[in-house]
């Protein structure tokens, strides 16, 4: 079994696995980083969506081996650890863009992501199209579209994650 | 109203563990020693299994068991139940077919389970599980509900693959009606099957402790209680005080996850076998063919008219879908829960429905968001439409004419309906809409090619769900009451032991803010306990938008007693009568006088119990209760949708979309808005979008997220969500209940729009932009043919 070595939120991480091991299910089952969620088996729901150096990506659909020497980032180290929150999550629990919780840790991943690359404007329809890989079966996505918006804002003056 | 109380807008107290990655859902949770599952399922709708050989698979490295219906049989693990008894009109009960965890002798829909491996590693176990060798004969199938009848039968005791013929109404009445009618408007409806998916899949961890012989079963899972009770008193896995079972975080529901599904028996049966715990995660392409899935009905629907637009009677012929086996309840959706809301906001004096219930070589199905009220609205919203367009009465007039507008109303189909104002909800929803100003917006898109149109739903819905002896009189299995503890603590916190179980629905907000209202604590000083079995007593779980207006209930009823003996101690400690103590905003005092005492010191006297002997008063602060519903709740309200339509494509955008809702007391509206949000964008999916398609060999070829349209971000509009308020009478909140309301209330607004504006009614659901379009091509094929 290959050696993978990472760093995942900000720590330096080494293991063995089998080179069929998703990132996913490495975050997940290797490191107990739980908060990565696994919605689909066919790259659609976004459940997954982490950053690689920088990027959000699905982390169901890489292989663990594919992030060797990359800086991941997952909700869980999206904030400070006893910081304040991110102001994406902020957002998120402000504008009630949540409800079971389920598809919430990849909606904000991709949701600071957009915001790393379209800027701290966002209009509603461009966050609609651009949430086209995020599923949410709960709130109809319309709290959601006002907590990016308004978390955008919010990000404003801080640097972008990596 | 405080700023945590009844009516305020707080802010969730469970979203802090979700936006930091910390919920723990049940795939979240690992057990020392855990082992994994995996199902080998059936690949045919239909197949007789001639031979099943896991020597091979047996084989494999890792693989600890590889059982099959067989082991299940000799082990005397029982059938799964469908817990809601129906007769058929001729008094015959309905046929329930043997439903086996794992298949026994024949598999009757694709995944269907067979075998299951259970391995070290779930790697290990999918590599075993491909090493299953399973010969099947395969035998034809039945999948269309509308023939199933004529065909073949799938269980030996269902001849015609009839579950039952059920009716409701006065069939005589309606007739008379339909024949003296001015008019008579006719309608086909199929109402499109859905696949639920809650984003979480479900999960499974049995765990069985050879040292007690106690079972712990992790589920994701919205009544854990009725899941231990059927696994216990029907499965027989064990007795209900030695299995525990355990719903944590669980990740969005929409019914499907009330059912008790066979991996749950097998992860616990298996668990007992290995002798550790054995847990199962499903595959979202698993989850398609193996969760109950919603809707499938086949309708033929008649609405009379007598003067002035006045309806007269309803009569309606419904085959409804089950799938392969009766899931848990699937009985009541198209029957108690459908037939009786045919009256919808109106008053009709004539209704009269029957309902067959077919078995088909498809998955189970069984109450999905709505659960038989969605149909029941489709079919009255889409009549009452239709009717007012062939009349040339103005939708909205008619609607008005037939309201039903004085209350308590008796409808001829067993419901009283207790409070409503349903001209005020249309009149709101149609100012916010600007119903007025519509012709001129048609007008504008008719000048950029485009056609723009305008559709009401005015639904009603009955939830709760009711009285337990009513429901037990209409085949119910079980109460549907609810229960509550609060808990006070010494230093006057509180924790309320909820049989309600949450999976989206905030609860652990809303039920706090209930309890500081009455209580005058902060709201952080109160805690939600809920899904554990060894905790919460006994509960009916959530589902049926109830937990508002059941489980507050109880909660309520239990303060009631907490004040009552809280007063008590107060008494002793201000050494005043009892009678004369009063408590409002957390303080207690003896009426005309300035003897005051905290809520905290209270309930540390409560339990130091130093001013009172035991002869006096029991020392302790905990009270319970259980809360029976006098009747069903009636929320209703009015939903209006806008839409363009580019004739040339079919692509059709919701420009508009106004809802105006009676949920009666509201206790946190930014939660309640949410589900209507939710509910919406589920019923627009159902009306645009979603499908779930088997073809003729049972394949569902719909099966994955790529072929199952879900409704994504830019599908749907902003909603303008607004309310009236009618309180429940039956209940000491005054509680409607606003879990479904949103998809009971869109689908037929989504299509009375649409057909308003290409000008046919001939378009089924889901009305894609493909659909739309060939709809118009026949309208312009019959104008044509027509010159």
């Amino acid at each position: 079994m290959p050696v993978v070595s990472m760093t995942v939120n900000g720590k330096a991480v080494s293991a063995d696995v089998e080179t069929r091991t998703l990132l996913v299910q490495y975050l997940r089952e290797n490191l107990r980083l739980t908060g990565t969620h696994v919605g689909c088996d066919t790259s659609q729901c976004g459940c997954c969506v982490i950053h690689l150096d920088g990027k959000a990506v699905k982390s169901c659909t890489t292989l663990a081996v594919q992030a060797e020497g990359c800086n991941v980032l997952t909700i869980e180290g999206l904030a400070q650890p006893d910081g304040p929150l991110h102001p994406m999550q902020e957002a998120f629990r402000e504008n009630h863009g949540l409800q079971c919780g389920f598809c919430t840790p990849g909606m904000v991943m991709a949701a600071v992501d957009m915001v790393n690359r379209k800027g701290n404007e966002l209009d509603e329809q461009t966050i609609r199209q651009e949430l086209d890989g995020n599923l949410c079966r709960c709130t109809g996505y319309h709290n959601i579209v006002k907590a990016i918006a308004a978390g955008a804002k919010a990000m404003k003056g801080t640097s972008p994650s990596a | 109203m405080t700023a945590t109380g009844i009516g305020a807008a707080v802010r969730r107290k469970e979203d802090f563990r979700f936006i930091t990655g910390k919920g723990q859902y049940t795939d979240d949770v690992t057990r020392p020693g855990e082992t994994r599952a995996m199902f080998v399922r059936s690949p045919h709708a239909h197949a007789k299994i001639k031979s099943i050989d896991t020597a091979a698979a047996s084989g494999m490295p890792g693989v600890l068991e590889v059982l099959t219906g067989a082991e299940l049989a000799s082990d005397k693990i029982g059938n799964l139940i469908c817990g809601w008894m129906i007769n058929s009109k001729d008094g015959t009960p309905m046929k329930m077919a043997a439903h086996p965890a794992l298949a026994v002798g024949k598999a009757c829909h694709v995944g269907d389970a067979v075998a299951v491996v259970v391995a070290e590693t779930l790697a290990q176990a999918k590599d075993a599980a491909e090493k299953v060798k399973v010969d099947y004969e395969v035998l034809p199938a039945v999948i269309d509900p509308a023939k199933a009848q004529s065909a073949a039968a799938i269980h030996e005791l269902a001849p015609n693959n009839t579950i039952y013929q059920w009716h409701l109404g006065d069939a005589k009445a309606a007739d008379a009606a339909i024949k003296s009618a001015k008019h008579v408007t006719r309608l086909d409806i199929v109402n499109n099957r859905l696949v639920p998916n809650a984003m979480e899949p479900r999960v499974a961890i049995g765990d069985y402790d050879t040292g007690t012989q106690n079972f712990t079963l992790w589920n994701t899972t919205q009544n854990p209680h009725v899941a231990r009770l059927v696994i216990a008193a029907f499965v027989g896995m064990a007795p209900e005080h030695k299995l525990r079972v355990i719903a944590p975080d669980v990740g969005g529901g929409f019914g499907s996850k009330i059912f008790i599904y066979p991996e749950e028996v097998v992860c616990l049966w298996a668990s007992k076998r290995v002798g550790r715990p054995v847990k199962w995660t499903c595959d979202r392409s698993e989850a398609f063919v193996t969760d109950a899935h919603g809707r499938d009905h086949v309708t033929h629907a008649e609405m009379a008219f007598g003067d002035d637009g006045k309806i007269t009677a309803i009569k309606v012929k419904t085959v409804a879908n089950l799938g392969a086996y009766m899931s848990t309840f699937s009985s009541s959706v198209p029957t108690y829960l459908y037939a009786t809301l045919l009256s919808g906001q109106y008053d009709i004096p004539a209704i009269y429905c029957e309902v067959d219930a077919v078995y088909t070589n498809t998955v189970p199905v069984d109450a999905y968001r709505g659960a038989g009220r969605p149909e029941a609205t489709f079919v009255v919203e889409r009549l009452v439409e239709v009717g007012a367009r062939e009349l040339g009465i103005d939708p909205a007039d008619l609607r008005r004419r037939n309201f039903i507008k004085s209350f308590p109303h008796q409808t001829p189909v067993i419901m009283a309906y207790d409070a409503g104002d349903y001209n005020a909800s249309l009149k709101k929803a149609s100012e916010i809409a600007d119903v007025k100003g519509f012709g001129k917006r048609k007008r504008d898109s008719a000048r950029v090619g485009k056609l723009r149109g305008l559709g009401y739903s005015n639904y009603i819905e009955a939830c709760g769900i009711a009285p337990s002896q009513a429901v037990g009189s209409l085949g119910a299995g079980v109460g549907l009451w609810e229960s509550a503890e609060v808990r006070v603590n010494p230093t006057g916190s509180v924790e309320v032991l909820t049989g309600c179980h949450q999976h989206g629905q905030g609860h652990e907000t809303t039920f706090a803010q209930v309890v500081a209202d009455r209580l005058g604590i902060p709201i952080d000083n109160i805690s939600i306990v809920h899904g554990d079995t060894d905790k919460v007593q006994f509960g009916m779980g959530t589902y049926g938008s109830r937990s508002g207006a059941v489980g507050i209930s109880a909660i309520v009823k239990a303060l009631d007693k907490v004040e009552a003996k809280a007063k008590k101690v107060a008494a002793f400690m201000l050494e005043a009568a009892e009678g004369d103590i009063e408590f409002k905003d957390g303080k207690f005092t003896v009426a005309g006088t300035d003897k005051a005492a905290a809520w905290g010191e209270v309930t540390l006297n409560a339990y130091i119990a130093h001013k009172f002997t035991g002869a006096q008063l029991e020392p302790g602060l905990k009270e319970g209760a259980f809360y029976d519903p006098t009747n069903f709740t009636f929320p209703a309200g009015c939903h209006i949708c806008e839409v363009e339509i580019d004739p040339e494509t079919g692509h059709t955008d919701i420009v508009g979309w106004t809802a105006v809702d009676d949920f009666g007391t509201v206790i946190n509206p930014m939660i309640v808005e949410g589900q209507v949000h939710g509910g919406v964008a589920q019923g627009v999916g159902q009306a645009m979008l979603e499908n779930a398609v088997y073809n003729s060999d049972g394949q569902l070829v719909s099966g994955s997220f790529m072929d199952y349209t879900m409704p994504r971000a830019d599908d749907l509009p902003s909603l303008k969500v607004d309310m009236t308020v009618t309180k429940c009478p039956g209940n000491p909140l005054g509680i409607k209940g606003c879990g479904e309301a949103g998809a009971i209330a869109a689908p037929a607004a989504v299509i009375n729009a649409i057909t308003d504006a290409i000008g046919t009614e001939d378009l089924a659901m889901p009305a894609t932009s493909q659909a739309v379009w060939a709809a118009i091509r026949r309208v312009a094929k019959m104008q044509q043919a027509a010159e």
